[in-house]
């Protein structure tokens, strides 16, 4: 069952930039998808456009129900460095008014779930890159949302990080039935994520390419992942 | 060892100064009423002590009075500005307009408007005036400098305009903040002192007026010892507000934290 679909879906922006134009696809409940595709092809607008952050200039975004509860991940942690690991991860709470004492067990929960318990007291500036992406992710996880959407969240990350990340990201939409709508510049990151993966085209972007991915356990060392690699590496050439 | 350096270097260098300023003017015998040693000038203030510490305290009074004027008409109004962009553009030319009017000119009308019946309200006006263009603009800067990604978060997460001015805005505002007020603090004595003067004997009683009756009276000594005073409270003003800028600063804002480094 889908939870979303966009159906033509066109966006141009006041400097005359067209980026988007008759972007359809549609994301399954508890399904992992990948926007995979060049610099500027409207990627990132395409999930801020389901963020309602901003818009559509035509088309339309319709919902299996009402709108689910959503989390945000940017590219970068987007902390607010006057406050520390935990205050951030409580913002969604806090601007919802729960009660201090279930906002703080709640986001103390989801900084756990990211490996950062102990680190709930300390600045955005005493983390490195790694763990401030990590709050970044538990501010979100701590919202309990039905849908997370994220844009290219570990590209400024070194390799183990990214890795690292990866693992526990797919651990954590699997144990919550998580949606996850994944923008990412990199096949590898996108084929061991995803359930499937939307190749977009260059700009104005639209979808040029879906391709489904084995499900179960992935091994980035064996033959099928780099068969899956191949497979998205192909489409993402043939779409630029 | 750095830091003692830091402090004693510039301890040494006053030292020095003084003692060749105390040389200088008993070698070439220079009189009292051109250029008072640092001797005299510490006579007139020991002498002097009890109304030139009445009159500190009322150049203190205005400053003060005059600074938190600026400061709730500033960090107001640039809130104001932030929440509605009709009011700040409907707005913002009439605060440069004050901005760039000298106060000097203005103060005698001022003056006139208030009457020297209230004249302590009306020196805490002109104080008011000058300090208050530096909070304003550096408050707005403040404001306007919110991490867009963040916004768009908050805004997601269903947040109110007073959610993220609260949450978001002020706190991003708060070091632009705290440089205005450095500032604005001296603004506000010198506003002080130049309303002070402009008022005239009679009626003010702060160290500015103890400037002039003491120059008509060619004391010269005591108008060091007022003048050292003035420069006394500016650097205490200026160095309560650094402190007020690293207590809340210190654990997670580059500039302070680069200081410390």
């Amino acid at each position: 069952m889908s939870l979303l679909v966009l159906n033509g879906v066109g966006k141009r922006f006041d400097n005359g930039t067209e980026a988007l134009s008759g972007l359809s696809f549609s994301v399954a409940d508890g399904e992992f998808v990948s926007l995979l595709g060049p610099s500027g092809c409207g990627k990132s607008t395409a999930l801020r456009l389901i963020a309602g952050l901003i818009a559509t200039d035509s088309g339309a975004i319709t919902w299996s129900s009402t709108r689910p509860e959503l989390g945000f991940v940017f590219q970068e942690p987007t902390l607010m460095p006057w406050a520390d690991a935990l205050t951030n991860a409580r913002l969604p709470l806090d601007l919802k008014n729960i009660l201090r004492a279930d906002a703080d067990a709640r986001a103390i929960h989801a900084l756990a779930r990211m490996g950062l318990k102990d680190s709930a007291g300390a600045y955005p500036r005493e983390l490195s890159g790694g763990m401030k992406m990590r709050v970044s992710i538990a501010r979100a996880l701590a919202a309990e949302p039905k849908l997370l959407l994220m844009d290219e969240p570990f590209a400024a990350l070194d390799e183990p990080s990214r890795q690292a990340l990866n693992d526990d990201l797919k651990r954590l939409a699997r144990e919550d039935g998580m949606t996850v709508i994944f923008v990412t510049h990199s096949v590898m990151e996108a084929s061991y994520l995803s359930d499937r993966v939307l190749v977009m085209s260059a700009r104005p972007g639209r979808i040029a390419a879906e391709i489904p991915l084995p499900s179960g356990e992935r091994d980035r060392l064996s033959a099928a992942f780099a068969e899956s690699q191949r497979r998205v590496a192909q489409a993402l050439l043939e779409a630029a | 060892m750095t830091r003692a350096f830091n402090i004693l270097l510039p301890l040494a260098l006053g030292i020095a100064i003084l003692a060749i300023w105390e040389w200088t003017v008993a070698a070439r015998h220079i009189p009292v009423y051109v250029l008072p040693a640092p001797s005299a000038i510490a006579r007139a203030l020991a002498a002097n002590f009890p109304s030139l510490m009445a009159s500190l305290l009322a150049t203190l009074t205005v400053t003060l009075e005059g600074f938190v004027a600026a400061l709730v008409a500033g960090v107001g109004l640039a809130i104001a500005f932030s929440q509605s962009r009709m009011t700040e553009r409907a707005l913002y030319p009439y605060a440069v307009v004050l901005q760039v009017t000298p106060v000097v000119a203005i103060a005698p009308l001022i003056l006139i408007w208030i009457g020297y019946d209230h004249i302590n309200a009306a020196l805490a006006l002109i104080a008011a005036l000058v300090a208050f263009f530096p909070i304003l603009s550096n408050t707005i800067l403040g404001l306007k400098s919110a991490d867009f990604n963040l916004v768009d978060l908050m805004r997601l997460y269903g947040a109110s305009r007073w959610q993220i001015l609260w949450r978001l805005r002020l706190p991003t505002a708060l070091p632009y903040l705290l440089g205005a007020m450095k500032i604005a603090g001296g603004l506000s004595l010198i506003g002080a002192v130049v309303a002070e003067f402009v008022a005239g004997s009679g009626t003010a009683t702060g160290l500015a007026w103890r400037i002039v009756e003491a120059g008509n009276r060619l004391e010269i000594a005591t108008m060091f010892a007022a003048l050292l005073l003035l420069a006394l409270l500016g650097i205490v003003i200026f160095a309560v507000f650094s402190l007020l800028e690293w207590m809340l600063l210190r654990r997670w804002h580059e500039s302070v934290l680069r200081a410390q480094e």
